[in-house]
């Protein structure tokens, strides 16, 4: 057992605690910005493949995720730096390493998938808070108390598998921190288990930290039909001249058996702020937003709208409706598998 | 290790087939079939196991007999309380050998417990590789997404750290696990009420593309790959790479001949080319593949013959 000493997320102890809101920041342009909106703690990765946003002209070099940090800690908000690939055999220092630097740019917390990562870093940084990534898919209590047992692991990010009773059944049953996404792109797979862009492109979001890569999409006019394609496979066709979707495998419109349409989700993201009193009572800790891929001007209207949001639930007061559909790209928006219709 | 000849497992069977089929298939394996090791059990869904569970005591007990070790499957997407329960009881209370699909389960792993870790495990480097070692498992089925670099490396420190490597060489390649149900899905149903329609597809659904290419595989909660992984022409390669044993996953089809296959070829009585001709002739709706291990990704053929 590792004894670890950080600070408390909330001063106020005794009091109920408010719900954390957790944001995304893909450069340090959006970490302050999320700060500023509002984040009490931002999530961000180093440039390079140990994170699973590892996307073009993504993320933050060593010396600019150290001054993200401090600008942070001047306004009192947290940063967790995500290195939560599966480090490659061989390799194994690259992400070692970033853990180091991580420890050195004084990040509050660190958000693993790992197993191995986890033992070398809970091994040689003791005081180091650990979370543990959604891309472990830790789905059961069990599973989240091994990895707290085995590494101290402080926080788990729940996989977006579970239903809000599922949930609650979790949080009777273990004492690590829940953490869950409350808006965003939606994963329907159980996360850090899916090989599909792997499969499709060769790009792993385990191995690469990339998903459906931009490298791998091809937008082809055939004849009236404008076809979206990943990996040279048709993930969707739509009428030439309208809009056409981008090619994230499991959001596409396939065939299986006499089905046509999305065999796997609908081109829906998660928008599950009127769940957010239900969560609260379900012991959940945090709420996330997913995005670290998007612009600044998205962090900072979502950022905003959640704080408001948590703000009025800590007030004891009803969530004001939210304005932030249009931020989802005119998609439709669910609550994923927090209601158990969804499965 | 002595022994360097590459061991043959039969993986639990990923699909929902009837009680019978299910019964018959392990006594034809008990019978017929020249593997080492079979594992055995629900690995996709639990609502599947109540309709064969009962016929599970003679199928063990048959393969046993027939000298094949066998170890009990876990179930890889645990939730539930009475699926906790459940894998548990597998791990304290069988008395045997049980492949380790989800993590949950290591938090009762001690030094009396007899386990191997599965393809659905996140095992990519040395790392995670000796963690697992050091609690006591067995044997490490690598998951098959991993390329043939990787493959090398975590052989050799296998055998450093003295536990077995196993590499998925036959079937349908497992690429994802859901909450959500794509057979009730793509049948107008949920999870909760599925009707258990999966059991019409005994090798999955096949999921195409809308302009017609055979792209992926359902199965319940489960996505594979359309192709079939097939390794037949790379056992050199992976013997030479420390590997010690091969995974064959079930399908419908004589499966006895795919196993008599990798057999043949071990013991050296076929040549590849040969055996690879005799599988397309028994499987001959499979197209088979080694994207994963060799080429640029999973879903890239075989070179032709």
């Amino acid at each position: 057992m590792t004894h670890q000493t950080h600070s408390q997320a909330h001063p106020q102890a005794g009091l109920a605690a408010p719900l954390e809101l957790i944001c995304p920041a893909g450069t340090p342009a959006a970490f302050r910005v999320a700060v500023e909106a509002g984040a009490h703690s931002v999530y961000c990765g180093f440039a390079d493949e140990t994170n699973a946003r590892n996307f073009p002209g993504l993320n933050f070099s060593r010396e600019e995720m150290a001054e993200a940090v401090r600008f942070a800690h001047r306004r009192g908000a947290k940063t967790f730096i995500a290195i939560n690939t599966f480090p490659r055999a061989g390799e194994f220092w690259r992400w070692s390493k970033a853990v180091d630097d991580a420890v050195r740019a004084n990040a509050d917390a660190v958000i693993l998938a790992d197993l191995g990562l986890l033992e070398d870093a809970s091994r040689r940084h003791p005081n180091l808070r650990l979370h543990l990534s959604v891309q472990a898919a830790a789905a059961n209590a069990d599973a989240i108390n091994f990895y707290a047992r085995n590494f101290g692991v402080k926080r788990v990010v729940l996989p977006r598998v579970l239903s809000v009773q599922e949930i609650a059944a979790i949080n009777r049953q273990t004492e690590v921190e829940t953490e869950v996404f409350i808006f965003g792109g939606l994963c329907v797979m159980a996360e850090g288990r899916c090989s599909l862009s792997s499969y499709a492109t060769g790009k792993s979001p385990n191995m690469n930290g990339a998903c459906s890569p931009a490298s791998h999409v091809e937008y082809k006019e055939e004849g009236d039909k404008l076809v979206s394609r990943l990996g040279g496979f048709a993930i969707d066709v739509v009428s030439a001249g309208e809009p056409a979707p981008y090619p994230t495998l499991c959001k596409g419109c396939f065939e299986a058996g006499d089905h046509t349409g999305h065999v796997f989700e609908d081109p829906s993201s998660l928008d599950a702020a009127s769940l957010i009193p239900q969560l609260a009572a379900a012991g959940v800790r945090a709420l996330k937003i997913e995005g670290r891929q998007r612009s600044r001007a998205y962090t900072e209207a979502v950022v905003r709208s959640f704080r408001t949001a948590v703000d009025a639930h800590a007030a004891g007061q009803p969530i004001p409706a939210s304005d932030l559909r249009k931020l989802t790209e005119g998609q439709q928006t669910t609550s994923g598998a927090y209601r158990k219709t969804w499965r | 290790m002595t022994d360097k000849r590459l061991a043959l497992t039969l993986g639990p069977l990923q699909f929902n087939w009837s009680a019978e089929a299910f019964y018959d298939f392990y006594a034809r394996i008990a019978d017929e079939a020249p593997v080492d090791k079979v594992v055995i059990g629900e690995l996709v869904c639990s609502k599947r196991s109540p309709f064969y569970e009962d016929r599970l005591p003679a199928a063990i007990e048959r393969l046993q007999r027939a000298g094949k070790s066998v170890a009990l499957g876990s179930l890889a997407l645990v939730t539930l309380d009475r699926e906790r329960r459940a894998a548990r009881e597998l791990l304290t209370e069988s008395g045997m050998e049980v492949e380790i699909n989800d993590l949950s389960l290591m938090n009762y792993v001690d030094e009396q417990s007899a386990f191997s870790i599965g393809p659905l495990v996140n095992t990519y480097n040395e790392g995670t590789l000796a963690f697992l070692a050091k609690k006591g498992a067995r044997s490490i089925c690598l998951p098959p997404e991993l390329p043939f670099a990787s493959v090398e490396a975590l052989a050799a420190a296998g055998l450093q750290a003295g536990v077995g490597v196993e590499v998925w060489a036959y079937g349908r390649t497992p690429l994802a696990m859901s909450g959500r149900c794509y057979h009730a899905r793509a049948h107008g149903l949920t999870k909760d009420s599925c009707k258990l329609v999966c059991e019409k597809d005994l090798d999955g659904l096949t999921v195409r593309t809308l302009e017609g290419k055979d792209f992926l595989a359902i199965n319940g909660v489960q996505t594979l790959s359309h192709n079939y992984c097939n390794l037949i022409g790379s056992l050199d390669r992976l013997a030479k790479a420390g590997v010690t044993s091969l995974r064959l996953s079930p399908h419908s089809g004589d499966f006895v001949a795919i196993v008599q296959n990798f057999a043949g070829v071990l013991a050296g009585d076929i040549e590849p080319e040969q055996a690879l001709a005799a599988m397309r002739a028994s499987a001959p709706e499979a197209e088979f593949s080694d994207g994963f291990l060799f080429r640029e990704c999973g879903a890239a053929p075989l070179a032709p013959a």
